[in-house]
């Protein structure tokens, strides 16, 4: 598979003078200004110093498995294709006709050789290359000259499926950007058979709220038994002997074996896996009721033997956020996508995971365990996650208080021995610590302030 | 298990399992054709007043009476593709058993929900109601258009699109089996979906 790394044909775009912002004063230690989650002139430039100058997520290689097979995304707020080309080369072309300004693709996804846009029916392929306009006899231009191509992102870069773009020349490559993250990333990926996911539908949400209350919320582990009361208390209803789901949260979790990490670039990490038991099946006996469990669980167990306890796991959700700024946060099973649209308007999608197994490791029971692990993955965003989402309209809504300047985030510092910093630059901390949101928002500040040569790319 | 607990699908749930989701997706696939379609009044009648009493209690808020209108190995089905789709092989909005239902319920009487703190208030309108026979003399397949007019939190909203309903007349009166919920907008992002449709 090819991809497009190397900036050729591109433009350099008008670099956006800096806001007369005090930057040190909007964030500091210990808290953060009300105006990074509510000022549109804010908003407008992270869509240009973050989402346009560091790497994004934008797609999974699964939405497009095969040549000419699409799905539409936004970088920011800019409408993108996300393709693979008829030659399998994988692009971000912009969803943005060269002529008048058009999206040329107003589908979700599919599959097409070519786009034409519907209101003057330029005809573009999925190169980005104009292939065509109605009478060009009308018009004493060259279609040649690349200016006339869709633009597209300048840089696409893979990490094991997870599609990045970034239009920033100076980022660094993107495994550097990543760092220390990419382990989490191999770990989770790892678990499953071939070491790689499909994805699966989505459960999708949307917030009347700035995207970074959904980033704040990513690593927080102080939130849990307050945010999600309802939630830990409808698993445990049943009273089984074993307390189910996150139930770890409930008593001094900065006490359990889990953790919080930072690593740098806006990146952070919860570890739940140390506080449940590392035999195969410890994690499925911690899953609370779902659809079809025992029915599929008796099968599995049947079918497999011993092996089954491993593949049970493949259907529990795995006790770990991992979270790659500034829109990507693996979860359980889910890739969660935060989607700026407005200062304060966020869509938050969930997309499910599928197990694949190429390698026959499963025995052919691949089709049961995802029956189950579909039913696994409905639950946190029917049952705790809409609880998140009203908390972050709610912040969203007292953050309004103009006077009230200041949201605090400084749990953990200055507690000696609270915080290892390790020598690669690592930071651990107790679960509920805030150090990764003080850590993030140094990143956001440092990105906010550089001055970004951003460029777009068109085929020559 | 105790042999006690097994007829109890609150708490053990083993009735979905492969030939539930065959049934499933047979039953909800081409079943809205001309020739199905029932003309007796009375049958009509009967089906679209238990659409009515679901909505009314829904409505009312009370979840306690409106799960009783479920049979006991029933399913509430929110699917995010516009045709359904297959729930084996993809995450649906809602896909809730007997007990996940009651785990639904259950959530929203903690007091702790905050997505439904304060709860929403609902207007239900259900119309265009069409019955259709089935392969099984007593069950029927229903549907309806709705639109959920909802307040909450000071602002007013509208939910759209069409109701499934496959119902039964059981031993003792007439009862929903299963009930699907097609969103207009399923495959899109929702806000605040948190409660029953």
């Amino acid at each position: 598979m090819s991809m497009l790394e190397t900036p050729a044909g591109t433009i350099r775009l008008p670099s956006t003078p800096e806001l007369p912002y005090d930057w040190d004063w909007l964030v500091q230690e210990d808290r953060a200004h009300r105006l990074l989650y509510t000022d549109p002139a804010i908003f407008q430039d992270e869509m240009t110093r973050i989402f346009g100058a560091t790497w994004v997520y934008l797609a999974h290689v699964s939405q497009i498995p095969r040549n000419d097979d699409f799905v539409t995304t936004q970088l920011g707020l800019r409408p993108i294709i996300v393709l693979r080309d008829s030659q399998g080369t994988i692009r971000a072309l912009y969803n943005r006709c060269t002529h008048r300004g058009s999206t040329v693709c107003r589908l979700d996804r599919g599959s097409a050789k070519a786009f034409q846009c519907p209101y003057h029916g330029w005809t573009f392929l999925n190169t980005g290359q104009l292939s065509g306009v109605p009478w060009p006899d009308g018009y004493a231009c060259d279609f040649k000259d690349p200016q006339f191509n869709l633009a597209q992102v300048p840089r696409i870069d893979l990490y094991r499926g997870f599609i990045f773009g970034t239009l920033n020349p100076e980022a660094p490559p993107l495994r550097d950007h990543l760092g220390p993250v990419t382990k989490p990333m191999d770990e989770w990926l790892d678990r499953h058979p071939g070491g790689r996911v499909t994805f699966c539908e989505a459960n999708r949400l949307k917030y009347r709220g700035n995207w970074k209350l959904a980033y704040d919320n990513s690593c927080d582990g102080y939130h849990v038994v307050f945010s999600h009361r309802s939630l830990l208390d409808m698993e445990n209803r049943l009273k089984d002997p074993r307390e189910k789901g996150m139930s770890f949260y409930k008593s001094r979790p900065d006490e359990a074996a889990m953790y919080c990490q930072y690593f740098g670039h806006g990146h952070h990490f919860k570890d739940k896996r140390p506080n449940v038991a590392k035999r195969p099946g410890a994690l499925w006996e911690i899953e609370a009721a779902h659809p079809g469990m025992e029915y599929y669980a008796d099968k599995l167990r049947r079918r497999l033997g011993a092996k089954a306890a491993r593949a049970l796991d493949l259907a529990a959700s795995e006790p770990v956020n991992i979270n790659v700024f500034p829109n990507l946060l693996i979860l359980g099973n889910h890739v969660q996508v935060i989607e700026p649209l407005a200062v304060d308007e966020t869509n938050l999608t969930w997309h499910a995971t599928a197990v694949v197994d190429e390698t026959g490791e499963l025995d052919g029971a691949v089709d049961d365990v995802n029956a189950l692990r579909m039913r696994t993955q409905e639950a946190f965003p029917n049952f705790g996650e809409v609880d998140d989402a009203a908390n972050f309209e709610q912040i969203q809504r007292g953050l309004l208080a103009q006077e009230d300047e200041w949201v605090y985030m400084h749990r953990g510092l200055g507690i000696p021995g609270r915080i290892k910093v390790a020598d690669n630059g690592v930071i651990t901390a107790p679960a509920t610590d805030e150090v990764f949101m003080r850590e993030y928002l140094k990143e956001w500040k440092r990105l906010m302030r550089a001055q970004p040569q951003l460029v777009v790319r068109r085929e020559p | 298990m105790p042999a006690g607990r097994q007829s109890d699908p609150s708490r053990i749930s083993p009735y979905v399992d492969d030939e539930f989701y065959r049934t499933l997706v047979a039953n909800f696939s081409d079943w809205q054709r001309d020739e199905f379609e029932v003309t007796n009044p009375a049958i009509r009648d009967r089906c679209q007043a238990l659409l009515y009493r679901e909505a009314r209690l829904l409505d009312q808020g009370q979840f306690e009476a409106w799960l009783s209108l479920y049979i006991p190995e029933c399913l509430y089905w929110v699917p995010t593709t516009p045709r359904g789709g297959d729930p084996r092989k993809e995450v649906a909005i809602a896909f809730d058993d007997r007990r996940r239902l009651e785990d639904r319920v259950y959530r929203l009487r903690t007091g702790y929900a905050w997505s439904q703190v304060p709860p929403s208030r609902t207007a239900r309108l259900l119309s265009n109601v069409e019955v259709f026979g089935t392969e099984q003399p007593t069950a029927y397949m229903v549907r309806s258009t709705f639109v959920i007019n909802e307040f909450r939190a000071g602002e007013a909203r509208r939910l759209a699109g069409w109701y499934g309903h496959r119902l039964a007349q059981q031993d003792d009166g007439w009862q929903i089996l299963v009930k699907q919920v097609n969103l207009l907008d399923c495959d899109q992002n929702l806000r605040n979906p948190s409660l029953i449709l």
